[in-house]
């Protein structure tokens, strides 16, 4: 494996204007960030084919910060200005940032179809259990019973497990980290960057401002201590008794299949269709010829 | 329907639908990317380029809903593609808050909305013109819009592709305004031949990238758009922003912003409008009519002009921005004005405004709003009380 240089992300930051940047201090989603970019620069993809889309949210600012071709769109909707870019241009490498209210509740719809598609994004959910941005409301990942702005008596609903979602829509790659595991997190971007297919990553992180203060955690070592003690890699979980297995989390790779992917399947179809209509026009043009052949014989007929 | 269909001789007419026309203006003005969902009256629209896209080579997708069909156009027009989609009410009112993106973002593309009664589902194969305004204040905030409402087959052919060259031109979404009467009627055309046609592509820029600023202002307030992928590596976001698409707050760029979001569409206005006058010369009368009325409207000046009334039609082709200057200068010298349309009451408050210090004259109303077509008759009557 490459040695990854320190400082390798200033190589992949905006310089002009851009800092300091929007997030608090302690908070996750700059971690990942991190993780993301040494990912990026494993892997050797070129700044120039990587569009970076996000929806509103702490987490859909990370666009504006990096250098790439960057589209910061409408709350919940990245995927689906995603799906119009890739599909357009299945060259490019096209990475959607989201939160978990963006991806999950708003924008869970577009989730479930790029999903069931299997288009090829790399969709990275950065699961803070909470609507950070916005100051603390309830999201569909907050854990039943945990309190928000808006679940002052302890939420009621019970949460999502976004990757049995994602599993279940179809997305050929599925996988959980967290921002204390950064290899992990580094090298499951990688796969899921090498993936042809939608590979869909949650990734779970602290939000010790908006979700800290409403929880009493709002030390964000705490909570990276939390993300280290109550998950457990895929392989490790195989080997826990069904009592230990309960209360915890599971991260690595879930799934990891092959399915043809959306846009060549669409590259087929043209491919298909457009045989078909070149030897229409042949068998055209042939019936044409036939049709001036025979007339041509049967005026010399006629002169005979 | 295969593309032979389409592939057609351009001198003899061919019988087509006014939604089968404006797919295939689209396809003709450079269509490289449809996302929609499907809706009555529109849905003939979708089913068309689904056959004929892929034939092309172009892409076609049924997307999830309207705000992803929404996302889904602007996201590849960010690649460099013509993009569209095509809806009705119900659909339109869930792209709103994406075509404001657009808007702010000043990413061609081009809606198509063929309406139907409203509000909510309403009347899903009712003819109706209550949209006027959804076109034009339909999302958020402050913005300018182009709206072209054609009112035969042929046009709905023509302005398709005016649509296209506007939304490149002037970078931003524009609003093609059906009637279900319109989107469903067949009539006998004969389209232009291809190389007669006028295309317009955006303009992309001629600098390093380091130079580049995607919202540079100039006199003109329009700015090359380069397409992801080319090396540009630019920033888009609906927050508000500077030149270079980044987040601003400054009230200096701010104002800058939305003076540019303004002005390309108003110092332009000469190349946006179209009206036509029709027996305008001579009016006493004058109807104002749009889409399908004015085919109404049309009918009802021949009759009357039969009679030796003198009555005679505009029609804007253009109703937003609205033709402020041409109305006004058209209604100086008649007597009355019959303002029709089938909604409550939306275009009328436009003449009223531009014509208000005109205290000479009369407008009167006529409306429908009951899932019928206003008919001649319906306008004849109205003549007969001021002539
Ligand atoms: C259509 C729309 N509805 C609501 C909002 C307000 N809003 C902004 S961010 C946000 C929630 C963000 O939560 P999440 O997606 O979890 O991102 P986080 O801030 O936690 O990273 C909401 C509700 C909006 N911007 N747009
Ligand atoms: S509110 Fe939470 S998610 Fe948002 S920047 Fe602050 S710590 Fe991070
Ligand atoms: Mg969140």
């Amino acid at each position: 494996m490459k040695k990854i240089p320190q400082k390798v992300i200033h190589r992949y930051l905006r310089h002009d204007k851009k800092f300091p940047h929007v997030w608090c201090p302690g908070c996750g989603i700059g971690t990942i960030l991190g993780d993301f970019l040494r990912a990026v620069y494993n892997i050797g993809i070129p700044k120039d084919e990587i569009v970076m889309v996000s929806g509103i949210g702490c987490s859909g600012r990370m666009p504006v910060y990096v250098d790439f071709n960057t589209l910061h769109t409408t709350h919940g909707r990245a995927i689906a200005f995603a799906t119009g870019i890739k599909f357009s241009e299945p060259r490019l490498k096209v990475v959607v940032i989201s939160g978990d209210g963006d991806a999950a509740a708003i924008g869970g719809n577009h989730l479930i179809h790029a999903a069931r598609r299997n288009i090829d994004l790399t969709i990275i959910i950065i699961n803070n259990s909470i609507y950070g941005m916005t100051g603390g409301q309830a999201s569909p990942t907050t854990p039943l019973g945990d309190y928000a702005t808006t679940a002052p008596f302890g939420s009621i609903e019970p949460e999502f497990d976004l990757c049995k979602l994602a599993e279940s829509a179809g997305a050929s790659f599925v996988a959980r980290t967290t921002a204390y595991h950064t290899m992990e997190a580094r090298q499951i971007f990688e796969a899921a960057l090498n993936k042809k297919g939608c590979a869909v990553v949650e990734t779970i992180a602290q939000c010790p401002v908006s979700y800290g203060k409403m929880n009493q955690q709002s030390s964000a070592i705490e909570m990276l201590k939390w993300q280290k003690e109550n998950t457990v890699s895929i392989k490790s979980f195989d080997k826990l008794s069904p009592e230990k297995r309960q209360d915890k989390i599971v991260r690595g790779i879930i799934v990891d299949k092959d399915r043809e992917e959306f846009t060549a399947r669409y590259e087929n179809l043209i491919k298909r269709l457009q045989k078909n209509e070149s030897s229409k026009e042949k068998s055209k043009q042939q019936a044409g010829e036939n049709q001036k052949k025979s007339k041509s014989k049967s005026k010399k007929e006629e002169k005979k | 329907m295969s593309t032979d269909r389409y592939n057609m001789d351009r001198n003899k007419p061919i019988l087509l639908q006014g939604n089968e026309a404006v797919a295939l203006g689209a396809l003709d003005a450079g269509l490289g990317f449809f996302g929609g969902y499907p809706i009555t009256p529109s849905s003939e629209i979708a089913e068309i380029l689904s056959n004929e896209m892929p034939k092309r080579g172009r892409k076609f997708i049924q997307m999830e809903d309207e705000l992803a069909s929404m996302a889904s156009i602007i996201g590849a027009s960010l690649v460099g593609k013509k993009a569209m989609t095509a809806t009705s009410g119900p659909g339109f009112s869930l792209m709103q808050e994406n075509i404001g993106f657009g808007m702010m973002t000043e990413v061609p593309c081009v809606v198509v909305n063929v309406q139907r009664g409203g509000p909510s589902t309403g009347l899903p194969t009712s003819p109706a013109q209550g949209d006027m305004m959804q076109a034009r204040w339909g999302t958020h905030g402050d913005h300018p819009s182009i709206t072209l409402y054609p009112d035969s087959v042929l046009e709905c052919y023509e302005l398709a592709i005016r649509a296209f060259n506007l939304a490149e031109k002037y970078r931003t979404p524009v609003f093609l305004l059906l009637d279900e009467l319109i989107g469903h009627m067949r009539e006998a055309v004969k389209l232009p031949p291809k190389d007669e046609l006028k295309i317009i592509n955006r303009v992309n820029p001629n600098v390093p990238p380091e130079w580049y600023k995607h919202f540079k202002n100039n006199p003109k307030y329009i700015s090359p758009l380069a397409s992801y992928g080319q090396g540009y590596r630019f920033h888009v976001t609906g927050l508000t922003h500077d030149e270079k698409g980044f987040p601003t707050n400054k009230q200096t760029e701010i104002q800058a912003k939305m003076d540019k979001l303004l002005k390309k569409i108003t110092d332009n206005l000469d190349d946006l409008i179209q009206v036509e006058a029709f027996h305008m010369d001579d009016a006493e009368v004058a109807i104002f009519a749009a889409g399908v009325v004015a085919r109404s409207a049309k009918e009802a000046v021949l009759r009357s002009r039969k009679k030796g009334k003198k009555v005679g039609l505009i029609r804007p082709l253009t109703i937003w921005p609205f033709p402020d200057k041409e109305v006004e200068r058209m209604l100086e010298s008649t007597k009355a004005t019959i303002i029709a349309e089938m909604n409550q009451g939306q275009l009328i408050n436009e003449v009223l405004r531009v014509t208000k210090y005109q205290k000479h004259a009369k407008y009167i109303e006529l409306q429908r709003y009951d899932g019928s077509l206003i008919t001649p008759e319906d306008i004849l009557e109205k003549i007969n009380e001021v002539l």
